[in-house]
């Protein structure tokens, strides 16, 4: 087992996270995109808090700090979506133009 | 390669295939509810993988905050707003998928270059293994120690917060008639958007009572 396979991994996975941030039009999909980026920035930490710093693993700290941020990203990330879907009715990321001028 | 090293390479690929199977599907495909399935699937494999990095700790941690509690949050938020509608088909819809596919294979093969290019500087000292829960704790009283507390004023403002963005702050005015009819069981008092609200007028007028407007209302 090397490092480069979990990194390679992670890069994979970093890549369709932003391909399903940018082309999905479904809100709540754009957050499950973003869940999907920070796993993949968990997965490279721990990776190199395995090969490179297995004796006090800061990543494995790291990876908690990283996973506790996600968890009250969600939650605030869907209240904002649930709130939207009440004023206008539809979660369809390309009307979302309130700040388009 | 002797058999230990032989399972680990098998669970590895196992667990990736899984993974990004499961990470496409999540952004692949059409129904929404499939999706939020196929990521909780996507967070067992990488506790998996977690697993496979002698970081069972936080494989644990993994398991429980993002399919537990991320993952469930997610399926009410589709449930809460589950509204079968068809998006307005986009005329250059192909155009923006072709461009954002190759600008992520472009960034893979970055990526890619990158972590074969970089000469690693890999640590040949024995891991801590399942000690490893007793180094995390002392990193987190020790020197980790206001990135920790900063963490726990974060989460109780995300709570607090979400709170307040998802409340409803007013009702429209058929369902609270509707609701007044119905000699109302006790519920917590809202906030009123206007005063001509029906519920808010009658019970200013009778005075002892608390504004009664219901919190469950989904139309």
């Amino acid at each position: 087992m090397q490092l480069q396979y979990f990194l390679f991994l992670a890069a994979a996975l970093f890549c369709i996270g932003i391909y399903g941030l940018v082309t999905s039009r479904n809100a709540v999909r754009v957050l499950m995109s973003i869940e999907l980026l920070l796993n993949a920035v968990n997965i490279n930490l721990m990776a190199f808090s395995s090969y490179l710093d297995p004796q006090d693993v800061r990543g494995q700290v790291f990876t908690i700090f990283v996973i506790t941020i996600a968890a009250a990203e969600a939650a605030v990330g869907l209240a904002i979506v649930l709130s939207i879907y009440r004023n206008r009715d539809t979660v369809d990321m390309e009307q979302f133009n309130l700040l388009k001028w | 390669m002797n058999l230990a090293e032989g399972v680990q390479i098998v669970s590895f690929g196992l667990l990736g295939l899984m993974m990004i199977g499961a990470a496409l599907g999540v952004v692949l495909f059409p129904s929404i509810v499939h999706s939020a399935f196929l990521l909780a699937g996507v967070f067992i494999s990488i506790s998996g993988l977690y697993i496979l990095l002698n970081a069972s700790f936080v494989a644990a941690a993994q398991i429980l905050i993002y399919v537990g509690a991320v993952n469930v949050l997610i399926l009410f938020a589709i449930m809460l707003v589950n509204k079968r509608e068809d998006f307005r088909p986009l005329p250059n819809a192909w155009v923006r998928k072709g461009l954002t596919a190759f600008i992520c294979l472009g960034l893979l093969a970055l990526l890619g270059t990158m972590i074969l290019s970089t000469p690693w500087a890999i640590s040949s000292v024995a891991g801590v293994g399942d000690q490893a829960i007793i180094v995390i704790g002392e990193h987190f009283f020790t020197d980790y120690l206001l990135p920790f507390e900063l963490a726990s004023v974060l989460l109780l403002m995300a709570l607090i917060g979400a709170i307040v963005l998802a409340r409803r702050e007013y009702l429209p005015p058929a369902i609270t008639t509707q609701y007044e009819q119905q000699q109302p069981v006790f519920t917590l008092p809202e906030r009123p958007r206007d005063a001509a609200l029906p519920g808010t007028v009658r019970s200013a007028q009778s005075g002892s009572e608390a504004p009664i407007t219901p919190l469950r209302s989904d139309r």
